[in-house]
This record gives structure tokens, C-alpha cells and sequence, in this order.
């Protein structure tokens, strides 16, 4: 974080759409997103499942399906356009400097190639090494992962694994050639709690160690408390909230970070027993355009202004959230109606 | 592997012996075989004559015992049409049946593996569709009817190939042709649809995200795991051309086992038509075994099994 | 072995539309019954639509070419054949000997398989590993050459025909129905019934059978466009139905030494045996897609 204003951005996403093709019409799932990640620092996207977070980054990295189209003022990595790139231009940047790790390191690895086979062809594809080098280079990384007699698992298939173990390996298919970027899709999701844990802190490690720029992308504020250094909260394909991790946790503005961090336990404030908060009410149907405060249907201080266009409000110069109140007005309001 | 292998095998043997009793039996009991060997209108002791002196008033089981034991060491018997030893004439027909067999196999998989590639690459496009039509229109087409008219056209028309025979390797184009592309259609579908699940599966997007290039995207990563389910569907398929090539072959005269069935079943020659029907289920047995096999072997996840 | 003939059966799930309006909706389910319903029209309708008796022969009107040739006249439109006898009355009657053998080697066929296959499927364990393995003897025997030899045997005549294909060709019903059926047997209503003390039979032919039924109606039309096919290569061979039936299979083998001088008379039957097993191949293509909808054929 303390780096974070220094560095320049490795990634700069401006006014992101994602629009997908479906028999009932196109449906938004990503509506006007914009956010950068710098160099050495993680950022969060958080937000329900649904919200468009996982589209976010798929469009970031050329996977969307075939039924999505993208479309965004500025795409750009390290200064380089990729909205406008070629399929060759984007494939000499995806797995090299920029790497995905997915939800389900059950079903990421492919079932037929040895671990070493899928570790290897990545570093060779990108780096022109030869076989021993990159070897070597996957030995060295899955011992950094964490993972036991690495010169063994290079001849496993993936079935022999694990799920944490695998997850493990998909970091290190990220690391092989270096990234300045890593995106994690709900690395941890799929995953057992105690593994879960185990993963993050490696994560979190790795990326301090190696000063990668780290986009994280999860459902869990928990996690997000312990590694992020800013944090944008998305809701029906658009963000509601952007701070840095310590801002958003000390105040909370919009009503639905704040709805979502009362479905959160705070260590040593609530009690055994107490029940935790939920948001009534459901996400907007994200097909067909969506008019003033996507989040209005479920909010308790919605009022008709909601209706129209929202403006951005500015609590501080790295804290904005879009929103028809006042941060304190709302806070009063919240009070009056307790 | 080696026990899957073994249970495998033990079921291949069942199969096999029991396929031996079907054999015998079904040509036993759909007609008279000493009134077959004697021919039509001939006098009842000519035939009693013949029963004698093959045995055939034996009770069956002491028939079939006798030919199994005769069968496994062996002795497959006398042809009563061309007069000579059962397991010479096979072992002299075989290769010819075999190289059609495997040349049009080969055919079918050259054709239907990039067909099915590429309309599942490009799903829904127009190359999906005329592969499709195509397949569709393959599979509704009379093998026979099929192989006249290659023959009319290659043969008469355009006088690039002979009309039948099995000197030369011209011969076997046509036959090849005639005989590979009936299966071509259901081995091009299964390219299709494995290639489409395996494309869309998250190994996929994983290997796209590390940047390969799309060849090797698509054939490294996607066609292997495809492969597997056809792999099973060739050996059976193996199986089928072994009995299309009974049409086949006697439509061009080509000199093998398929013709050879054929000639024995038109002249009632029974030893070696239960001789060549064995043979057949003792080849798709084995291959189906060795599908089996080679199924485990290319997908990891079976080896331990 | 057994994993060798299982093929993967897509569940049959609800689309949007009835049955009826999706079959309606779907080309290929439409083209083909279109095709086999003038197949199917002809064959009732061979009486009124022949111009002669497929069987009269006339010598002195041997080998008259169709219409569109020179010589071609409309007495015949589509010509005679060796024994000059009116090609297009004989390809008008064949049409009922190709149905009646897609049919009726269906029907011996599907109730052999369907409940060999429903057995194996339900009952699992023994019952199983033995259908299974009669699966896999019947597979290893090439059906042209075992009907081959059963009809020279017998003697070639229709019925001799139908109940070999019959008796044959049921391995296909039997693979597809056993693995429906396991499916549908894990499923709850299922079990709800097994819970609620419904007899077996109650079971197998209330809950699973009516589950199983669209992959039974796919199977069908497949097996009867293959036992339409067979039928025509015994014959074409000399070993099926005999003449003077006009089986479209046994025209063309009476017309094979004449094809060098005559083509019509192998290509109009050829075309005509293409021509109704397109139509059912379709029709079971559509309907598979109609039953599977979610895009995997």
C-alpha cells in the first residue's frame, strides 16, 4: 500500500462493458467499469455472485464467450492497448505477464498432461527455454508453493492431487514466467476452510515477496480485510464503492457495502448468538438497461431521486461511492429509522 | 492395470467360447447340414451316407465338443467347396481383408477427425452445417449401391480404375472408399461433440489464459481428451467394416475374407463359414479388448482404476 | 468390455415449447417426415398410383429408358427393366417391402432390446453382468454375415428375412435402454415409488419406461433406416427376398450386369433407398435434438 501512489499502473480499465447474448435479450452483466491496479499492490473486487466481477476479469484477459462482447474506453496493460490488440499480441502477454488462477483448480488442469507437462509448455512457449531450464524453473516454483518432493509431482496427472494442492499448482503455472500481473478469479472458494487460509496467506506472501500487482476477485469480506490494499465493491455489473481497504472498513458508505459488512462477524465485537444481518430483497435482472440506483429495490433509505442518474460523492480523494445521500446524512437517517 | 487388464482378458475368452457355441449351433439348427453337403434332391441314403461320415449323428454336444477341440488345435476342417484345408484358405485370404479393413479405417479417420475439428472449432457455422449435411447424407447411402457407382463413375466413366480384382493397389482405392465412408458419419459426430464439451471445459480457458497458441490450444490440450471416446468407437467400427466387407468385397471381387464368407454361404460350404464367423467375433473381441486398453492408457485417470 | 457398448445418454430435460411445437420448429424433424410420409403414402397408395402391374412382364418392351432420355416414353415413365416390366410400378411397390422391413424388424427388435435393456438397467447386479455379456457375444458377430448364412439356410423369403433382422439386430435398443434406464432408477420419483411399496412391474412400466421413451423413439427410427439398408444388401446379395418381389435392393442386384448400358436402372432404386432412409435419419436426428435440447447431437 505504502508503494501504491509511486508506482505507475499496470493495469488501467476504463468504462468496461460486458454484454451477453441471451434468447431473452442481451444481458449487462458488466455496465461502465473503470478501476486501475499499480505495480505491487492487490486490489479487491468484491460483490455478490452475479455482479459482473468474474466477467470484469475474463474481459480483462480476452476469455470472455463467444455470446459476450466487450467494450471499454481504455483497456491497457503496462500503457499497452488491449482492446485493440491482436489474438497474437494478446497471447504473447496472457500466461506471461499477465496470469489467470480460476475457481475450480478441480476442473483447470487438464486431465490428460502430467503436472510438469503444463507447467513447462508455459515457460517454453514464452521464454524460448529449453526443457531442463524450465524444469527447473517449475521444480523451483512448486517448492515455493509449497508443495512437498516437487521433482515427484512434475510426473503426476492432476487426479493424483489434491484440491489444495492443485490450487497450489495453478499458482505456480501463474508464476512461471514472471507476471507483473496475477488475477485470481475466487481462488480459495472451491477450497476446504483450512486450506482456504493456507492458500490466501500464500498468495498474499508471494505477492509481497514478488512485487506483483494482484487483482482479486471475491464474494468474502473477510478476505478481503486481510490482503487487500483498495477495494472496489461491484453490484449489478457496475461499482457502488471504491476506498482503500482500511477506509472501507472504517466507513462504509453505500448502503450495500454496508449491508454487506453487517452479514460480516467482527472478531471480538459480535457476540455468539447474535444474529448477523442479511439484505433483503434480490439482484435486478440485468437484462435490458437499468435506470438511476441498481441497489434502490432493496435499499432501506431508497426514495425517488434513486430513480434518476446517481452521482459519484467524494468522502475523501481515494474514497468515492455513488450514491443519491450524503454519507452522514444516510447515517442519520439510519439512526432515525433503528 | 495389469488386473483390469487380466478381467479384460478373462472376459474376452467368455465371450469368445460362448460366441463358439452360437456359431456352432446356429448352423446346426437353421438347416440341414447333411442335406446341404448331399445337395438339393438327393436320395435319402446318399444323405444318410453323408451323416455317417461327418459325424452328424452324433448328439450335438459330442459335435460341438469334437469341433471346439479339433478348432482349438488348429484343425479347422475340410472345405466341402473348394475342397482344400479351412485354415489355409483363411490364412490366404486374410491380409487382403485386413488391408481393406485398416485402409478404410484410415480413410474413415483422415476425414472424419479434421471434419469434426473444425465444425466443432467453428460450431454453428457453415462448415458445421455441410459437415453435418454431409454426414447425414453418408449414412443414408447403400453401401452397395455406394460402390456401383464409384465404379460407374471411376471405372467406365473416367477409366482411372479397374473395375475389380486385388492385384495391384488401384484396386483397392474404390473398395477402400466404399467401405470407409459409412463410418466416417458416426466417428465424425463423435469428434464433433467431444471436442465441443472438451473446448468448452475449463482446461480449456486455463490453457488459453497461459497464452498457447490456438493450435495448440485446440489440438494439444482439447482433441487429446476428445480422442479418447473415438479411440472405443474405431475398434467397434473396425468390426463393422469386417462384415460390410462381405458386400464389399463381392461387389469388386476383391479376393478376401468377405468374399470368401460370401462364396461359402452361397454354396453351403458350412466348415468354413463357422470358421470365418468365429474368426470375425475372435477379431472384434480382441479389438474391443484392445480399445479397452488403449482407452486406459490414454486416459490417466483409468490407469488407476 | 461391457464399458465398450456403453454410449452416453444425454438427460432429457424440459425446453421451452411442447413437444409438438419443438418437433414442428425443428428442420430436420420436419424434412424427414415429410420424406417418410411420401415414402409411406406411396406404399399405400401403390395400387392407384402404379400405371401397370409390377409384375407383368413384357418381352417385346425390354430396357426402355426413362422419360428424360431420347428414346424414353411416358407408357413408361420410368422405363422397364430386362423382363420389360414397368420400372416405375416396381419402384412404387417396393416402397412397401423397404416400410414393412424397417417396421416390422423394428418392432421384433425393440421389444427384444427394450426389455433386455430395462432388465439390465433395473434390476443391476447378476442380471446385468449376464445381459451385458450376451451384449457383447451378439455385438461380436457381424449381422450381415449371421443373416447370410441363417437365410441361405432357411431359404430367402420375407418373413425368413424380418424375424432373422428381427432376432438380430436388437443389441443397439438393448445398449442405449440399459443405460436410460440406470439413469432414471437413481432418480427420486423413483425411488419414491420403490419407498411407497409399488410393484415392479408397477415400476418399470409406470415410471421408467415413459422416462425412457424419447431415447426408445430415437433408437427406433434409427434401427429401422439400418434394418431398411440390410434388407437391401441381402437381397442385393441373393440372399434376401427373392424375385419376382420388387425389393428396391434385389432391383439393383438384377440390374448390376446391366449397369454399363442402363444406369438408371440401379440409380432410380438407389436413389429411392437413399431417398427414405435420409428421411428417417433425419427424423431421428430431429428428434434427438428435440428430446436433447441442450444443443449436443
Amino acid at each position: 500500500m505504502a508503494s501504491a501512489a509511486a508506482s505507475a499502473a499496470v493495469l488501467e480499465v476504463e468504462d468496461l462493458s460486458v454484454t451477453i447474448r441471451t434468447p431473452a435479450g442481451p444481458l449487462h452483466a458488466v455496465r461502465g467499469v473503470s478501476f486501475d491496479v499499480r505495480r505491487g499492490e492487490t486490489v479487491c473486487l468484491v460483490g455478490e455472485s452475479g455482479c459482473g466481477k468474474s466477467m470484469t476479469s475474463l474481459a480483462i484477459m480476452s476469455l470472455l464467450p463467444e455470446t459476450a462482447t466487450r467494450r471499454a474506453r481504455r483497456l491497457a496493460f503496462a500503457g499497452a492497448d488491449l482492446a485493440g490488440a491482436t489474438g497474437a499480441e494478446i497471447n504473447a502477454l496472457r500466461g506471461n505477464r499477465m496470469a489467470m488462477i480460476f475457481q475450480e483448480p478441480m476442473t483447470a488442469l487438464n486431465p490428460a498432461w502430467t503436472i510438469g507437462d503444463q507447467l513447462v509448455e508455459v515457460h517454453r512457449r514464452h521464454k524460448r527455454s529449453g526443457r531442463a531450464e524450465a524444469r527447473e524453473r517449475a521444480v523451483d516454483l512448486l517448492g515455493k508453493v509449497g508443495i512437498a518432493s516437487p521433482v515427484e509431482r512434475l510426473g503426476q496427472y492432476p487426479h493424483q492431487l489434491s484440491g489444495g494442492l492443485r490450487q497450489r499448482v495453478m499458482i505456480a503455472m501463474a508464476l512461471m514466467c514472471g507476471p507483473d500481473l496475477i488475477i485470481a478469479d475466487e481462488p480459495t472458494t472451491a477450497l476446504d476452510v483450512t486450506i482456504q487460509a493456507q492458500i490466501l496467506r500464500l498468495l498474499a506472501g508471494l505477492q509481497r515477496e514478488l512485487g506483483i500487482a494482484l487483482l482479486l476477485i471475491t464474494h468474502d469480506l473477510g478476505i478481503v480485510a486481510r490482503i487487500a490494499d483498495r477495494v472496489h465493491v461491484m453490484y449489478a455489473g457496475a461499482i457502488v464503492e471504491r476506498a482503500t481497504a482500511a477506509e472501507l472498513f472504517a466507513r462504509p458508505c453505500h448502503p450495500y457495502t454496508r449491508g454487506l459488512l453487517s452479514c460480516l462477524p467482527a472478531p471480538g465485537v459480535t457476540e455468539a448468538g447474535t444474529r448477523l444481518g442479511t439484505i433483503p430483497g434480490v439482484v435486478p435482472s440485468l437484462i435490458g438497461g437499468i435506470e438511476g440506483c441498481a441497489f434502490r429495490s432493496r435499499c432501506e433509505h431508497a426514495r425517488a431521486g434513486c430513480a434518476q442518474a446517481v452521482p459519484v460523492r467524494r468522502a475523501s480523494a481515494t474514497h468515492h461511492y455513488v450514491c443519491v445521500e450524503e454519507v452522514a446524512e444516510m447515517a442519520a437517517l439510519g439512526e432515525a429509522t433503528a | 492395470m495389469l488386473l483390469y487388464a487380466l478381467k479384460r482378458l478373462g472376459l474376452a475368452l467368455l465371450v469368445a467360447a460362448f460366441v463358439s457355441v452360437v456359431a456352432f449351433l446356429l448352423l446346426r439348427l437353421s438347416g440341414d447340414a447333411a442335406l446341404a453337403i448331399a445337395g438339393e434332391g438327393a436320395r435319402d441314403e446318399d444323405i444318410a451316407l453323408v451323416r455317417r461320415t461327418y459325424g452328424l449323428d452324433r448328439p450335438l454336444i459330442v459335435q460341438y465338443g469334437d469341433w471346439l477341440l479339433r478348432t482349438l488345435a488348429g484343425d479347422l476342417g475340410q472345405s466341402l467347396y473348394f475342397k482344400t484345408d479351412v485354415a489355409a484358405l483363411i490364412a490366404d485370404k486374410l491380409p487382403v481383408t485386413f488391408l481393406i479393413g485398416s485402409f478404410s479405417l484410415l480413410f474413415a479417420l483422415a476425414l472424419s477427425v479434421p471434419l469434426g475439428v473444425l465444425s466443432a472449432v467453428y460450431a454453428g457455422s457453415w462448415i458445421d452445417r455441410l459437415a453435418l449435411a454431409l454426414a447425414v447424407a453418408g449414412q443414408a447411402l447403400p453401401n452397395f449401391f455406394f460402390a456401383l457407382v464409384l465404379m460407374m463413375l471411376f471405372s467406365i466413366t473416367l477409366r482411372w480404375l479397374p473395375v475389380s480384382g486385388s492385384d495391384t493397389w488401384a484396386h483397392f482405392v474404390m473398395p477402400t472408399i466404399a467401405l470407409g465412408y459409412y463410418v466416417t458419419p458416426p466417428m465424425m459426430r463423435l469428434v464433433r461433440a467431444g471436442m465441443v464439451e472438451v473446448l468448452g471445459s475449463d482446461y480449456i480457458r486455463t490453457a488459453r489464459a497461459k497464452g498457447l497458441s490456438p493450435a495448440s490450444v485446440v489440438f494439444k490440450h482439447g482433441l487429446r481428451n476428445a480422442l479418447v471416446p473415438v479411440v472405443a468407437l474405431a475398434a467397434v467400427q473396425l468390426g463393422y467394416l469386417l462384415g460390410g466387407s462381405i458386400v464389399i468385397e463381392t461387389i469388386f471381387a476383391l479376393d478376401g475374407l468377405g468374399y470368401l464368407a460370401y462364396q461359402s454361404i452361397t454354396h453351403k460350404d458350412f466348415p468354413v463359414t463357422q470358421a470365418v464367423l468365429l474368426l470375425l467375433a475372435l477379431i472384434y473381441v480382441l479389438l474391443t479388448l484392445v480399445s479397452d486398453l488403449l482407452n486406459a492408457f490414454l486416459d490417466p485417470r483409468m490407469r488407476v482404476a | 468390455m461391457s464399458d465398450a457398448v456403453i454410449l452416453p445418454i444425454e438427460t432429457v430435460t424440459t425446453k421451452v415449447g411442447s413437444p409438438a411445437a419443438r418437433m414442428a420448429a425443428n428442420p430436420s424433424v420436419v424434412t424427414g417426415l415429410l420424406l417418410v410420409g411420401a415414402v409411406v403414402a406411396i406404399a399405400l397408395l401403390a395400387p392407384l398410383l402404379a400405371p401397370h402391374d409390377p409384375y407383368a412382364q413384357d418381352l417385346t418392351r425390354r430396357l426402355i429408358p426413362p422419360i428424360w432420355h431420347d428414346k424414353g416414353v411416358w407408357f413408361n415413365p420410368l422405363g422397364t427393366d430386362n423382363l420389360g416390366r414397368d420400372y416405375l410400378s416396381r419402384v412404387l411397390y417396393g416402397a412397401r417391402i423397404s416400410l414393412l422391413i424397417g417396421l416390422s424388424v423394428m418392432v421384433i427388435s425393440g421389444l427384444i432390446g427394450t426389455a433386455l435393456g430395462l432388465a439390465a438397467g433395473y434390476f443391476g447386479g447378476r442380471t446385468d453382468l449376464v445381459i451385458s455379456f450376451v451384449i457383447t457375444a451378439r455385438l461380436a458377430m457381424p449381422v450381415v454375415l449371421v443373416a447370410l448364412a441363417v437365410v441361405a439356410m432357411i431359404g430367402g423369403s420375407l418373413p425368413v428375412v424380418i424375424l432373422t433382422l428381427g432376432l438380430l439386430k436388437w443389441d443397439r435398443f438393448a445398449v442405449v435402454m440399459r443405460s436410460a434406464t440406470q439413469q432414471v432408477r437413481s432418480l427420486d420419483y423413483v425411488t419414491a415409488a420403490e419407498a411407497a411399496g409399488a410393484s415392479r412391474s408397477r415400476i418399470v412400466l409406470g415410471e421408467i419406461l415413459p422416462n425412457v421413451f424419447p431415447h426408445l423413439i430415437v433408437v427406433a427410427t434409427v434401427e429401422a433406416g439400418s434394418a431398411i439398408l440390410l434388407e437391401a444388401a441381402l437381397s442385393f446379395l441373393g440372399l434376401g427376398v427373392q424375385p419376382p418381389l420388387p425389393s428396391w435392393g434385389l432391383m439393383i442386384a438384377e440390374a448390376k450386369n446391366l449397369m454399363f448400358f442402363s444406369f438408371w436402372l440401379i440409380a432410380i432404386p438407389g436413389t429411392a433407398l437413399a431417398l427414405l432412409v435420409l428421411g428417417i435419419n433425419l427424423l431421428g436426428d430431429g428428434l434427438r435434438d428435440v428430446f436433447a435440447p441442450d444443443g449436443r447431437s
